[in-house]
């Protein structure tokens, strides 16, 4: 029992540890983010793996959301006659909550742990303390750009991942339950305002884009450099990330929504 | 996977997000139809604003011509005063009057403008004489039932 409780401390301190060894790792990327931007084809490269390729599972998995938001919403708002605000359903869930937030996640799981696993794996095959001893600074080679491709990657993904779940939910509207297309557009834009829902949404992708960046690269930087730490460092970034993405959402939330 | 490719699918990647953010600004939002442009701000009060709001908006003849840009209380006639931004193309003769309607049954409180016919127009920082207060469903109901029992001894 006693033991029990020593363990609860002991993951307390360590956690709280790794927070503030994040944070210093923090401060260093961000020192050593000067080469990222002389030498852009080390982000463009980034930007390629860690954005570019998780074009698909975004927009594929927006569209379906959109679609289901539009199916899920039409049965509640036929209740009360309102089926012609579906877009304005559709649009102000996924700008303002579900397109930051599920992007994220899915850019945790599929760009994240790819980040986690190539930097523990650089670790692991000793690639980094070699670039240490050329003088050549590994968290500014390695790590900086893959930061800042995931803070340059989030928000466009977001954005992506609306808009396609905005044409799901104009789908689902116009040819399943045939709502009038002219009326569906005029609803959503009155009801989504640029500078509450859209901006708002944004600053929530960049403030994810930087926890998603930074969590992963951390991660793969201070894995134990074999086999197995690669995997269960991937498996912290995933973990870690999801719990921190959510929490800042209350957080960024709670400070946005007007009218408290 | 050579550098010319990279560099292509990330352009077209970055085209494709500001793309996106762009659809989201002004299709889905209202950043395109709302001209910011060149306002004069009026002052109107009222006994009871009801359910009136900052940012709400200001229609006469049902067109958007304005929003609500503040709401105060008048500490010393304890009157609600409202400031009302409207759009420099719409002049408003002095003697219009402002009144606090509802959209729909249970819709959003809006400002409605009737124009009077007096020459001179309203200019910035004059008040609305004319106004109107919103109405107070309880008051309503109270009214009603008011009258009710008014006039019930007499139908007997």
């Amino acid at each position: 029992m006693i033991n029990g409780i020593r363990r609860i401390g002991s993951r307390g301190i360590d956690t709280i540890w790794r927070g503030g060894a994040m944070a210093r790792f923090f401060w260093l990327v961000l020192l050593n983010s000067g080469m990222s931007f002389r030498r852009l084809h080390l982000t463009v490269r980034e930007i390629y793996f860690a954005g570019v390729m998780s074009l698909v599972i975004i927009m594929v998995s927006g569209l379906f959301v959109g679609m289901v938001l539009g199916l899920q919403g039409f049965e509640t708002l036929q209740n009360y006659g309102a089926e012609e605000t579906m877009g304005v359903l559709v649009a102000l869930s996924l700008v303002r909550e579900l397109g930051p937030v599920v992007t994220a996640l899915l850019f945790a799981s599929r760009a994240g742990s790819a980040i986690t696993a190539e930097i523990g794996l650089m670790k692991a095959t000793e690639q980094l303390k070699a670039m240490d001893m050329m003088a050549i600074d590994p968290i500014a080679r390695v790590v900086a750009p893959r930061f800042w491709a995931g803070v340059i990657s989030m928000p466009i993904l977001a954005a992506l991942f609306s808009a396609m779940g905005i044409f799901g939910g104009y789908i689902v509207a116009v040819a399943v339950v045939g709502i009038d297309p002219g009326v569906f557009w005029a609803n959503m834009q009155s009801a989504v305002d640029f500078r509450y829902d859209v901006w708002n949404g944004i600053i929530k992708s960049i403030a994810f884009g930087i926890a998603v960046s930074i969590i992963a690269t951390f991660e793969g930087f201070d894995a134990d450099p074999t086999a197995e730490g690669v995997a269960r460092a991937t498996t912290r970034t995933v973990v870690t990330s999801a719990l921190t993405v959510l929490a800042i959402n209350l957080i960024l939330t709670a400070f946005m929504i007007r009218g408290l | 996977m050579d550098r010319k490719t990279i560099d292509l699918w990330v352009g077209i990647f970055l085209m494709l997000g500001f793309g996106a953010l762009l659809f989201l600004a002004l299709k889905v939002g209202n950043l395109g139809s709302e001209r910011t442009g060149d306002v004069y701000t009026v002052e109107a009060r009222f006994e009871n604003i009801g359910g009136l709001k900052l940012k709400a908006p200001v229609k006469s003849a049902g067109v958007l011509v304005g929003r609500v840009t503040d709401i105060r209380l008048d500490a010393d006639k304890f009157q609600a005063v409202a400031t009302l931004s409207l759009d420099k193309r719409f002049g408003f003769p002095k003697d219009t009057g402002a009144s606090i309607l509802t959209s729909g049954l249970l819709g959003e409180v809006y400002i409605g403008l009737e124009a009077g016919g007096d020459d001179k127009k309203l200019a910035q920082g004059d008040r609305i004489t004319i106004t109107q207060s919103a109405v107070v469903l309880e008051r309503l109901i109270g009214q009603f039932m008011f009258n009710k029992a008014a006039e019930g001894p007499d139908k007997k």
